[in-house]
């Protein structure tokens, strides 16, 4: 055999091989997806999103508490985190060429490793200790935590592929750094950092961890972000360890629901991201 | 008149000591060239006369520059202030991308606080108009200002940095990305802009310093070499490295 006959031989092996693994890390998401939709997808119908839970043995009911409370954790979350995330990945982006920022890049990178049942045990003594109350409130702070390293090192990649010729060319027209900023490179990169606000968006709307000791869960429909408020991870954790038939295939429609929920923030996010290309280049 | 005159500069790049000690005196409304091989801190000179020089980290300035008299580089001074008043061009066509064409000319005024609508369409089309670029945009002012093609988008930066009203224009060899007809265009346009504004202009093409400029200064290495009227400088240069340099020795 000479040597390239070999070669090929090798080469046609190896390429096989990077796409038999790459179908591999595809075979997961499909199957549990599929998996979901089969198990769940049976048990939705309208009450499912508008009614509370029925007790044990009641047929019927539904987890419209949970999804409204879900919902009202990610809007309570974004309400602190997009603000504080996008800020400092633009500190980072445009002063952090210093110690400090070293210091600020490193923390976010630990913080996103953080287990995030620590954090929820972290939010716990910080707010629901000193409150005596479980609550939405210390449920967005740690699922905050979680969403800030994120969004904040998006934003600061995105930044920096702004063009330093379109800063410059602010600059020299007499711009301050501060309104540069803002209406020039943050405007520029804007799409770039709605995608990584969506996709943490995406990550906390399914963290239960940090909500176990926070927000608790509740049965009924939510009475301020001072009380516990039920949540669908929190809500899938507690049907699915439960023995009830009936909770099981409430817990794999709620499941169905909340990744549907998932895919549907990485989908607009990539919408976002093509029609500001298409628009761009259509014009 | 002299408008910007340049005492003592020295700019360094971290250790690198790009500008050595440059004196030089531009005159008002005439436009000066500024010709060298690539290297020898053209770009870093006139990057140094509207304070754009120490945005680069680690970038540093020594010496004076008097505009109008007054050092640019004392404490007292805005460097926003000087960026508006003396307007810069740059090498490569930079509308901002997300901008409409309009928005691009209006940018320098909008976002200094100029909001009155029928302000800036008046300065958007006079600009505009001055950057012969009126008659070929006019009816997509709303489009995207990196639609337009690289000669265009050129203009569309000329005409940006009119819209602020500056006093200097500093071109940053603005035709080296152009094709032959984009940079007639623009020489046209700086020759007619000379009436009203103080121009200077880096080049790597000779034949554009001798067409456009009525002073020329010759860079090697950091160093002023000469300065003079171009027509002396083109064809009785007093220093043998300008001669070598015209006559294509070198560079």
């Amino acid at each position: 055999m000479n040597i390239y006959k070999r070669r090929k031989i090798i080469n046609a092996f190896m390429c096989s091989a990077t796409f038999i693994c790459a179908t591999i890390t595809l075979l997961p998401l499909i199957s549990i997806f599929i998996y979901v939709l089969s198990k769940g997808a049976s048990s939705l119908n309208i009450s499912f999103f508008t009614h509370l839970p029925r007790p044990v043995g009641e047929p019927g009911g539904g987890m419209g508490n949970a999804i409204l409370g879900t919902l009202t954790l990610i809007g309570l979350t974004c309400l602190w985190a997009i603000p504080v995330g996008v800020l400092s990945g633009v500190y980072l982006a445009e002063f952090g060429n210093n110690k400090f920022g070293a210091v600020v890049r490193f923390s976010a990178d630990l913080l996103n490793g953080v287990p995030s049942i620590v954090i929820g045990i972290f939010a716990y003594i910080l707010f629901v200790v000193p409150m005596k109350t479980f609550s939405a409130l210390s449920g967005a702070f740690a699922l905050g935590l979680i969403m800030i390293p994120t969004v904040m090192r998006t934003t600061e990649e995105i930044l920096l592929l702004v063009p330093r010729t379109i800063r410059e060319a602010a600059l020299a027209l007499g711009i301050s750094q501060f309104r540069m900023t803002i209406s020039i490179v943050l405007k520029t990169a804007l799409p770039g950092i709605v995608t990584g606000i969506l996709l943490a968006i995406a990550r906390i709307a399914g963290e239960t961890a940090p909500l176990l000791f926070t927000a608790l869960g509740n049965e009924f429909w939510q009475r301020g972000i001072m009380q516990p408020i039920a949540a669908m991870p929190l809500q899938i954790f507690a049907y699915a360890i439960s023995p009830f038939d009936d909770w099981h295939r409430q817990a794999w429609a709620a499941s169905f629901v909340l990744i549907t929920i998932i895919f549907l923030m990485n989908f607009i996010s990539r919408l976002v991201i093509y029609l500001q290309r298409k628009s761009l280049k259509a014009k | 008149m002299e408008k910007v005159k340049v005492e003592g500069l020295n700019a360094y790049f971290s250790n690198i000591h790009a500008l050595k000690g440059i004196n030089i005196s531009i005159k008002e409304k005439k436009v000066t060239a500024i010709i060298g091989p690539s290297g020898c801190g053209k770009s870093t000179f006139i990057r140094c006369i509207n304070r754009l020089h120490e945005v680069v980290p680690h970038a540093k300035v020594s010496g004076r520059i008097l505009f109008d008299g007054k050092d640019i580089y004392s404490s007292a001074i805005d460097p926003i202030e000087i960026r508006r008043r003396i307007g810069m061009v740059f090498q490569r066509p930079n509308p901002f991308p997300v901008l409409s064409i309009y928005d691009n000319v209006a940018a320098g005024l909008k976002l200094n606080g100029m909001k009155r609508k029928d302000d800036l369409d008046e300065i958007v089309e006079k600009t505009l108009k001055m950057a012969a670029l009126w008659d070929e945009v006019k009816n997509k002012l709303n489009a995207s200002g990196v639609s337009l093609s690289g000669g265009q988008q050129q203009r569309l930066c000329i005409a940006r940095t009119l819209a602020v009203k500056p006093e200097v224009i500093l071109f940053d060899e603005p035709c080296s990305a152009l094709d032959p007809i984009s940079t007639a265009k623009i020489e046209e346009l700086i020759f007619q802009l000379k009436e009203n504004y103080t121009i200077i202009i880096v080049t790597h093409n000779m034949q554009q310093a001798a067409r456009v400029s009525d002073y020329t200064s010759f860079f090697l290495l950091g160093e002023l070499v000469e300065f003079g009227k171009t027509q002396d400088i083109f064809t009785a240069p007093k220093d043998k490295r300008t001669e070598a340099y015209i006559t294509g020795r070198f560079g």
